[in-house]
């Protein structure tokens, strides 16, 4: 499904992504793991297309979409939950999703897709008319996540989604991630400090340290490997 | 107390003006957060060329139409070739854009249209109502500049609430990266913005027109008073652009009705150092404090 | 390492300074030998311009702080010295003196209200100024002279310089000695512990608070140092022209002065020199240009107020640093005032902002 090769993000001189080739196979979860400042929110906003990469290509579905903007990223059924979540306070909830939306044409299935949403996450349909400002950290994941799935997408993009959050419902927030991967077929990319509950769920890891791979294995291989546990993943 | 119901109701119709730049204010700092420095030129363009229409013959609603366009079309190509080079690069560098913008604008109306201030005809009598018995100094052209105002607001209210291109503005214009996470294509949500903008600005040309006459330097007053208006409602609100141009509005009436016309210039810079220092954020301040 | 330093100067920046200062002042002083009367007035704007320049690029590029009023301050100074000298009978020397100060005491006032204030907002503000302070002269006609403003008699050459010694030629060297005291004051300034602060505070308020700099006094000695220029420049405008009238201290001034440091290249020294020539030939080659393109009055009379937009626009979008910028790119030249790499200490990149 996504394919990367050598992949390079810079902001001058400082090179957060530093050649970074990775696979993701169709409908399968891959933790990408680090410390702080490992490049694992730059490699995902190369992806989606936030920013371009000064080199190496980025295949998904089998199209190249090295530097294509955002914009078209997103109708190419790839969508992004940002670090922090990215709700925007100023609207509702309600505003929020069906933001995510938008750019498909289809009225009623847009409508569907609202629908779909607020049965997965019920205490979003509670609060559906509340400025997303008053929400708490859990409920704003939710609505990324709910957002982002507005899209109908094929490739999920995830950010910390556990950041900040207890760990009831980071477990949660997992069990939601890993049925979305067996209701949908959907491929997630989930970018996690959290390695332990990332490892948990997923099938694939890779760690970065510093803008590059140091490894990339199953994850129970991961999990069980002391040494990087203990350097990379803190646990 | 005739006195001052004329001054309240001139200070109402006058205000209204003063909320529609505000307005033009508000909406591009909301989408590009920026000030746009050539607001009183860009409005003074499309005045004049809704003047050379009606100069040449046309009617006066062909002029007031035409102006309203090419203020869409004057703020979509300048947020285009202007402001989108230069929306990533520091603040400082839109604000030099817009001044350079602002000094060109002037400069190219006196080459085409010279230095003599030409008259502007309102769109109703401006002679005052007589209302039981008493003449208002407040005229049909007045109660038209006042629901003209209103009305376009009004509008913006239904198009940002009711409408489908509401959300991906606000969107674009809250949190752009976010919106393009969405899909939205914010360039032309701002592009929309700035066309928006200058239409509010065109609007607000048409109806000084009559009061101040069209030249090149006769809407700076007016565009002062409104960015002052913009800065008491809160740069981040439209519904205080209009609340802080009726408050300007009406307290420069009463300066001048009271104290003297000379000094409505400096009571005017007087609210917006007050303001500035002592409340920045305006009025209506949103709840969070945005770092100008 | 810049290629002048290169040249076995001595290591003490003010040495170094002076040194190069005297030999522009020798090469100036050529200059002015060779020049007729008419160019000798225009070397002397050259100066006083570069004097406001260098202070209000200091400003605005070093600091950050964008101001649309410094025209309004050479006014102050500009009327300080021709009220003493004019109207007191003051000598010279000490009438620019007292114009540098009452300017900088002006500074100090529009600073601290500048100080609170951001971008746009700052630049709003400055702007008010620039058009609301020359109507005083108009309100106060008797003490400030009103419209016609008031007239000084211009400064007299030295006898012993010779009865024939042309008073323009003298005008120009008084001009160019306030040039270059501004040059090499300034020139210290940016390179030492308060060009420094003014740079952390432009690039990062508040990692130069935490690192111990006074935000709010940094800002206000930015203020005051280009207000002293402004205010020289005022004083010095005085002695080249014999006239200190509020019509040629209006908006247009003040946007000139922006024009001419953006063109120069924000927080530049050098740029301010290319920024004054400029503004001096402005108004000559748009003159030719409307001669050679047959255009009317009314096209000739706006044609500089045209350039200085297209200026200002052209320059953020193509070359934002301006011509010194330009220079650096394509020669090497000169010392990056912006972000030098200082010996002893580190300061932020533009890269690392």
């Amino acid at each position: 499904m996504l394919e990367i090769e050598d992949l390079v993000t810079a902001y001058g001189p400082i090179r957060a992504v530093d050649g970074v080739s990775l696979t993701a196979p169709e409908g399968s979860i891959t933790a990408v793991l680090g410390a702080n400042g490992a490049g694992k929110t730059s490699l995902l906003q190369t992806i989606s297309g936030l920013i371009p990469a000064r080199q190496g290509r980025i295949r998904y579905a089998g199209r190249d979409i090295t530097g294509m903007g955002a914009e078209k990223v997103v109708r190419l059924g790839v969508a992004h939950s940002p670090e922090g979540g990215g709700a925007i306070g100023e609207l509702t909830v309600d505003e929020n999703l069906r933001l995510g939306a938008l750019w498909r044409s289809d009225r009623a299935d847009r409508a569907k897709a609202l629908r779909e949403v607020y049965e997965l996450f019920p205490r979003l349909g509670e609060r559906r008319a509340v400025h997303a400002s008053s929400l708490s950290g859990g409920e704003r994941q939710m609505l990324s996540i709910g957002r982002a799935l507005m899209g109908r997408p094929k490739m999920l993009l995830l950010d910390e989604p556990s950041l900040g959050l207890a760990p009831i419902v980071t477990a949660q927030l997992m069990r939601v991630i890993h049925g979305l991967r067996e209701s949908n077929g959907l491929t997630v990319l989930l970018v996690e400090q959290n390695a332990k509950s990332a490892l948990s769920i997923a099938d694939r890891g890779v760690v970065l340290n510093v803008g590059k791979v140091v490894a990339e294995d199953e994850s129970r291989t991961l999990a069980a490997n002391d040494d990087l546990r203990k350097a990379y993943l803190g646990f | 107390m005739s006195r001052f119901l004329d001054l309240t109701l001139n200070g109402i119709s006058n205000g209204m003006i003063y909320a529609a730049v505000a307005i033009a204010f508000v909406l591009i700092w909301r989408a590009t957060r920026i000030v746009n420095f050539a607001q009183g030129a860009m409005l003074m363009v499309t005045t004049f060329i809704a003047w050379d229409v009606i100069d040449s013959g046309g009617a006066y609603w062909v002029g007031f139409v035409v102006a309203i366009l090419s203020g869409l079309i004057l703020g979509a190509v300048i947020e285009v070739v202007l402001i989108r080079p230069v929306e990533k690069a520091p603040p400082i560098n839109a604000v030099i854009v817009a001044i350079g913008l602002l000094i060109f604008l002037q400069a190219i109306a006196g080459m085409i249209w010279g230095g003599t201030p030409r008259s502007f005809p309102p769109a109703f009598s401006i002679r005052g109502y007589d209302i039981g018995g008493h003449h208002v100094l407040f005229g049909p052209f007045d109660l038209f500049t006042v629901l003209a105002v209103l009305g376009a607001a009004l509008l913006l209210l239904v198009l940002f609430r009711g409408t489908s291109i509401g959300l991906p503005m606000r969107a674009s214009a809250f949190e752009p990266q976010v919106a393009r996470l969405q899909g939205v294509r914010v360039g032309r949500m701002l592009t929309l913005g700035w066309a928006l903008a200058s239409a509010a600005g065109s609007l607000a040309g048409v109806l000084i027109a009559p009061a101040v006459f069209v030249g090149p330097n006769n809407f700076d007053p007016v565009t002062v008073f409104g960015f002052t208006a913009a800065v008491l409602g809160g740069l981040d609100s439209p519904l205080g652009a209009v609340v802080g141009g009726l408050v300007l509005g009406l307290s420069l009436s009463y300066v001048a009705g009271y104290a003297g016309s000379a000094l409505v210039t400096l009571a005017a810079l007087a609210i917006l150092i007050a303001v500035l220092m002592v409340r920045p954020e305006g009025l209506f301040a949103a709840a969070k404090a945005r770092r100008v | 390492m810049s290629a002048v330093a290169r040249l076995r100067l001595p290591r003490q920046t003010l040495v170094r300074h002076l040194l190069l200062a005297t030999v522009a002042g020798f090469v100036l002083y050529l200059i002015s030998l060779w020049l007729d009367s008419f160019d000798n007035l225009r070397l002397a704007a050259v100066a006083y311009y570069f004097t406001a320049l260098a202070g209000l690029t200091v400003l605005t590029g070093l600091n950050g702080q964008i101001s649309l009023g410094h025209g309004a301050l050479m006014a102050i100074g500009a009327y300080a010295v021709a009220l003493l000298v004019g109207r007191a009978g003051w000598p010279l020397a000490p009438a620019l003196a007292a114009g540098v100060v009452v300017t900088a005491v002006a500074g100090v006032l529009v600073g601290a209200v500048a100080a609170r204030l951001r971008g746009p907002y700052l630049a709003g503000a400055t702007l008010a100024l620039a058009v609301g302070l020359p109507g005083l002269a108009n309100r106060y006609p008797d003490a400030l002279g009103g419209d016609n403003g008031l007239d000084v008699p211009p400064p007299t050459p030295p006898t012993w310089l010779g009865e024939t010694f042309p008073l323009e030629r003298w005008q120009a060297w008084l001009a160019c000695l306030g040039a270059l005291a501004t040059l090499v004051v300034l020139a210290n300034l940016v390179r030492g512990r308060v060009g420094r602060a003014f740079r952390a505070v432009r690039d990062d308020e508040v990692a130069a608070e935490l690192a111990g700099l006074n935000v709010a006094r940094t800002q206000i000695t930015a203020f005051v140092v280009s207000a002293a220029c402004a205010g020289l420049a005022g004083g010095s405008f005085v002695v080249v022209t014999s006239l200190a009238a509020p019509g040629a201290f209006q908006l247009p001034l003040s946007l000139a002065l922006l024009t001419g440091i953006v063109l120069g290249g924000l927080g530049s020294l050098a740029g301010a020199v290319w920024g004054a020539v400029a503004l001096v030939m402005l108004p000559d080659w748009s003159g030719d240009i409307a001669k050679a393109l047959s255009l009317s009055d009314r096209v000739e009379a706006n044609l500089p107020l045209a350039i200085y937009g297209v200026v200002l626009m052209g320059v953020m979008l193509a070359a934002p640093g301006g011509i010194q910028g330009a220079l650096r790119g394509v020669l090497g030249w000169g010392a990056a005032w912006r972000s030098q790499p200082e010996p002893q200490s580190n300061p932020k990149g533009e890269e690392q902002s």
